[in-house]
């Protein structure tokens, strides 16, 4: 089966993607992706959310048709999805008015696998999964775990060459995770399923560094590879082992830091991040409770950053949401795997509420372009106020509308809190009045 | 390994064995049978036009009059499914039949149902001369307008929010259009579209009352059936004959209930995307029956088995990768040439019932009639109004009583499915009889039957406000006023909206058979434009018949746009709880 390739599964040369929005330009969310995953690998794809990793994820998968480029399977050009390749979703994806059994037998059905192999089939990868005695349960009478299994069932029964997860994990606690994570490296170790490689998008460093050969960060607007790490530890790998720490502690510098921005002081920031530039949804309550924490014990100032996602008990996405904001503001700055409270920070930390308040207000002026033109053309117009739509429509220019929709919020509650202006939600109106 | 799953399929000759329950089902499943091919004989008996079919007042014919009017409803209900399945799939697929059949469908949703028996009866009749199917035809054809919109919107409705990731799922795993439409989309609609049906049927047993009796150019054909019966014992003064009716009909719904509604709802259940909530419904006993009698899984054995082979039989060949066509500027042309075909049909269309109306009914007339429709607007109003103070605080009353609620929600169901026109004889006699007004005292008719949807929502509405919310008004020593102001009215505001639009949508639909009240040879009639519609069928005037069913859909349509959209947007937007 294998003797006419040349040991590579998927590659893919030269992939774009371009959205095309009603009313506005294309806006591309993947430039030039040139990308190779070899036989026997196990390929992490990290990067913060909006970075197109999905996407990608998607395109190889022959769901999403790339805009430019081309992908293929065992030197097959791929156009619709494949036999051969199988997906695991965040979501599960599971058909909620079908047995576990249905589910499972589902991608066979459609095969047109015969009634008596298609349930042998089934029921051994049912088995091999750990679902024994669950084979009539509907998928809404299972935990979070259970129902990620028989996602993993389901793309299992087909003998995928290659599997592709999508954020697989992400949707369950973290115990649960971690089970039916070793549970399928253990499948890949001991070479129980036929599946020749994997390529599995994550947004959870320790997750990806524990399960990947290799891993590739992908850089946001438009989504890129942006640098790519060797995983070369033995399995079963040792998390606390200094290797294993290294590698993530490498991984979560490249994901934290701001590009353009690795190497400023304070004072050399005379440049606003651009317009279109994608604001992290934080919230203040959790932005300031992270920068008091970081001001004292353990950490005072500093810390190490997966240090701090255990000790604040934070998933690593919402901790990379958090750091980029404070970065953002002024308020920290991160290298090698460490982050440290910038002397704002401080003054903001030993500040009052209203003084927190000043502060933050003149942080978002300095530093994000966005809110800063908000404000100007509130103090220009001759009311004073301007109706949202304006700025959803500026963001949509260069966002989707659902991640402009959802920085124009983000801005409305930073613009809030800060009293920079305020935001009627019935008239959807901005305005510089007092509420 | 396979020895635990081997059991089912090994032991299905006892599986299949008969149970106590097949002693229900067996009678019930070739009654059924035995029932259809009678009815079939008999709609497509031989009729000559202007012959009266006999009917009788003899109550001892009821049942088999009850069967009549259930047979058609059942066709319809079939033809509606039929159509909306796949009038919702084209919808739902092609983004260029969806710009035109949604709003075509939008605007066939506000045209009153009787309407359409009085336009289409001519049609049917030509297309089975010399029979009485063409009548059938018509009637049934009314029963379906009377549930197919709602049930196609519902599906188109499903279909678009199928959850992208199923979908992706279902295309990763090779399931072919085919196969996606009928594992995927058809199930993931299921639940919504019972929901829909079953509250269509409940409103369709007023229309097949109404649909019965025919009239084509002076000429009433009564069709064997329940709606007939009652309309002769109107010509006949007969109230005891009116009970008679009313008492079949509470049987047959009864049933319907019992057979159909319940069971379908609870099975519907299984499809259900969300987790399990805590308002599961009970299994009925039919649905025990079902699931218990080994007839039945004899069926679903054979359907399984059916499927299997067809399944089979479309086994796949091996499917070459193809290149996906990629000619952007293709679809532009054809999007613009699309485009420019519909406006140009719809400018045409325009043109020509300008002219329509110009040559046959004049301007004048016009004016009249849009005046009429301002009567019945008046009266939709001010009876919306009326019902809203009246069932509110009952409908919170008794939402704030959760167990007391939970017994009369099934009887409220229950008075909304039952037809209200069957009641119009016993208020007409009374109009009668006291010489009252009948300019106000037949108005009421117009929302009798519809008026349960208030109440309905109402207190659903009520039982869906967090106990949380109460506990706080009573901890703020919030009272009276205040405690409507600013609790209960804010908080069933969009439940009320959902029942107030599916009551003036009823009435107005209900204004053609309200407006004009018979009993005997006097005959009662309202100003207003159903009165007006009424009349023009009775004379068969065709062009004031479509005079008036377009003004009033254009009302219904104005009224949906300008009020009831509104409400629901402001409903959606600010007050709903989440």
């Amino acid at each position: 089966m294998d003797t006419i390739t040349n040991g590579d599964l998927i590659s893919t040369a030269g992939i774009c993607k371009t959205y095309q929005q009603p009313d506005h330009a294309g806006r591309l969310v993947l430039d030039h992706i040139d990308f190779t995953l070899k036989e026997g690998e196990i390929v992490a794809i990290l990067g913060k959310s909006g970075s197109g990793k999905s996407t990608f994820l998607r395109v190889v998968a022959g769901l999403t048709p790339p805009t430019e480029g081309t992908v293929t399977y065992r030197g097959q050009p791929v156009y619709e999805p494949a036999q051969g390749i199988a997906m695991v979703f965040q979501s599960f994806a599971l058909f909620p008015w079908l047995t576990v059994l249905g589910n499972v037998e589902l991608g066979l059905e459609a095969l047109g696998v015969p009634r008596e192999e298609r349930r042998q089939r089934a029921i051994a990868a049912i088995d091999l999964i750990g679902l024994d005695g669950f084979e009539s349960a509907y998928p809404k009478e299972l935990s979070g775990g259970m129902r990620q299994r028989v996602g993993f069932a389901r793309a299992l029964v087909v003998n995928p060459d290659v599997l592709l997860l999508d954020e697989p994990f992400s949707a369950l606690d973290v115990l649960t995770g971690e089970t039916l994570r070793g549970d399928i490296e253990d499948l890949w170790v001991e070479r129980r399923i036929p599946t020749k490689g994997i390529i599995f998008v994550s947004h959870n460093i320790d997750e990806a560094v524990a399960m990947s050969d290799r891993i590739i960060v992908f850089g946001s607007d438009p989504g890129c590879i942006r640098s790519e790490i060797q995983v070369p530890l033995a399995r079963p790998r040792d998390w606390s082992t200094p290797a294993f720490r290294r590698i993530v502690d490498e991984v979560y510098t490249l994901l934290t830091t701001v590009p353009g921005r690795e190497t400023t002081r304070r004072g050399s920031r005379v440049d606003q991040l651009s317009m279109q530039y994608r604001l992290p949804d934080a919230s203040i309550q959790q932005l300031v409770g992270l920068l008091d924490a970081l001001t004292i014990e353990p950490f005072n100032g500093r810390a190490d950053l997966p240090h701090l996602a255990d000790n604040e008990n934070l998933a690593t996405d919402d901790l990379m949401v958090l750091i980029e904001a404070l970065q953002l503001l002024g308020f920290a700055q991160v290298g090698g795997g460490d982050i440290e409270v910038t002397p704002v920070g401080r003054t903001f930390v030993d500040a009052d509420l209203l003084r927190r308040k000043q502060l933050f207000a003149e942080s978002m002026m300095r530093n994000i372009a966005f809110i800063a033109h908000i404000r100007r053309i509130l103090d220009e117009r001759p009311g004073h106020s301007a109706p949202e739509g304006r700025f959803l429509g500026e963001l949509e220019d260069h966002l989707s509308e659902e991640e402009a929709q959802r920085v124009l919020e983000t801005v409305i509650n930073w613009g809030r809190y800060a009293e920079l202006f305020a935001y009627d939600y019935d008239r959807g109106v901005l305005s510089l009045e007092n509420p | 390994m396979q020895q635990r799953w081997g059991l089912p399929i090994v032991a299905w000759p006892s599986r299949l064995r008969p149970s106590l329950w097949d002693g229900l089902a067996i009678p019930l499943v070739f009654g059924a049978i035995m029932l259809i091919a009678w009815a079939n004989k008999q709609m497509s008996v031989p009729y000559q036009p202007g012959v009266a079919l006999p009917i009788s007042l003899d109550p001892s014919y009821l049942p088999e009059y009850g069967v009549r009017t259930v047979l058609r409803m059942i066709a319809a209900l079939g033809a509606s499914l039929v159509f909306s399945l796949s009038y919702a799939a084209v919808a739902a697929k092609s983004k260029r039949a969806e710009k035109v059949l949604i709003p075509i469908l939008d605007m066939l949703q506000s045209v009153p149902i009787l309407g359409f028996l009085s336009i289409t009866v001519t049609g049917f009749i030509a297309l089975f001369p010399g029979s009485l199917l063409g009548y059938e035809c018509a009637a049934i054809f009314a029963i379906f307008t009377s549930q197919a919109w709602n049930m196609t919107f519902s599906l188109y409705q499903s279909f678009s929010a199928v959850p992208h990731d199923l979908r992706e799922a279902a295309r990763m795993y090779h399931l072919s259009p085919w196969q996606s439409f009928w594992r995927l989309e058809v199930p993931f609609a299921t639940p919504q579209l019972i929901w829909n049906m079953m509250m269509s049927v409940s409103g369709g047993w007023f229309f097949v009352v109404a649909s019965e009796a025919i009239s084509v150019s002076n000429n009433q054909v009564l069709l064997p059936g329940i709606g007939s019966y009652i309309s002769l014992a109107i010509d006949h003064r007969d109230l005891s004959a009116v009970l008679y009716a009313i008492l079949t009909m509470l049987v047959l719904i009864l049933i319907y209930d019992q057979l159909l509604f319940r069971p379908l709802l609870a099975w519907a259940q299984r499809f259900r995307f969300e987790e399990i909530g805590q308002d599961e419904i009970e299994p009925p006993w039919f649905m025990v029956m079902m699931q218990r009698a080994r007839i039945v899984r004899l069926f679903s054995f054979t359907i399984h088995a059916l499927g299997d082979f067809l399944s089979k039989a479309a086994k796949r060949v091996p499917r070459r990768a193809r290149r996906p066509a990629r000619a952007p500027r293709n679809t532009i042309v054809a999007d613009v040439i699309w485009n420019v075909a519909v406006v140009g049909f719809a400018v045409a269309a325009l043109i020509e019932i300008g002219l329509f109306i110009h040559d046959e009914v004049g301007l004048r007339e016009v004016g009249h009639v849009m005046l009429l429709g301002l009567a019945t607007l008046a009266r939709v109003i001010v009876l919306i109004a009326l019902a809203a103070l009246l069932w509110v605080p009952i409908g919170v009353w008794i939402g704030l009583r959760p167990r007391l609620a939970r017994h009369v929600q099934p009887v409220i169901q229950f008075l909304a499915a039952f037809p209200a026109n069957l009641f119009f004889p016993i208020f007409v006699s009374a109009i009668v009889i006291y010489k009252l007004n009948p300019e106000i005292w037949l108005s009421p008719l117009m929302i009798l039957g519809t008026q349960w949807y208030i109440l309905f929502n109402v207190i659903a509405g009520t039982m869906a406000l967090p106990y949380d919310y109460q506990l706080v008004a009573g901890n703020l020593g919030i009272r009276n006023w205040l405690w409507w102001k600013r609790l209960i009215l804010p908080g069933i505001f969009p439940a009320f909206v959902t029942g107030a639009v599916t009551a003036s949508g009823g009435s107005w639909n209900a204004s053609i058979v309200a407006e004009v009240a018979k009993w005997g040879d006097t005959t009662l009639q309202a100003t207003g434009i159903g009165a007006y519609i009424a009349q023009m069928t009775e004379q068969g005037d065709f062009p004031r018949i479509a005079l008036g069913i377009t003004v009033l859909s254009l009302y219904v349509l104005l009224f949906n746009r300008l009020l009831w959209r509104r409400l629901y947007q402001l409903a959606e937007e600010r007050l709903r709880l989440d």
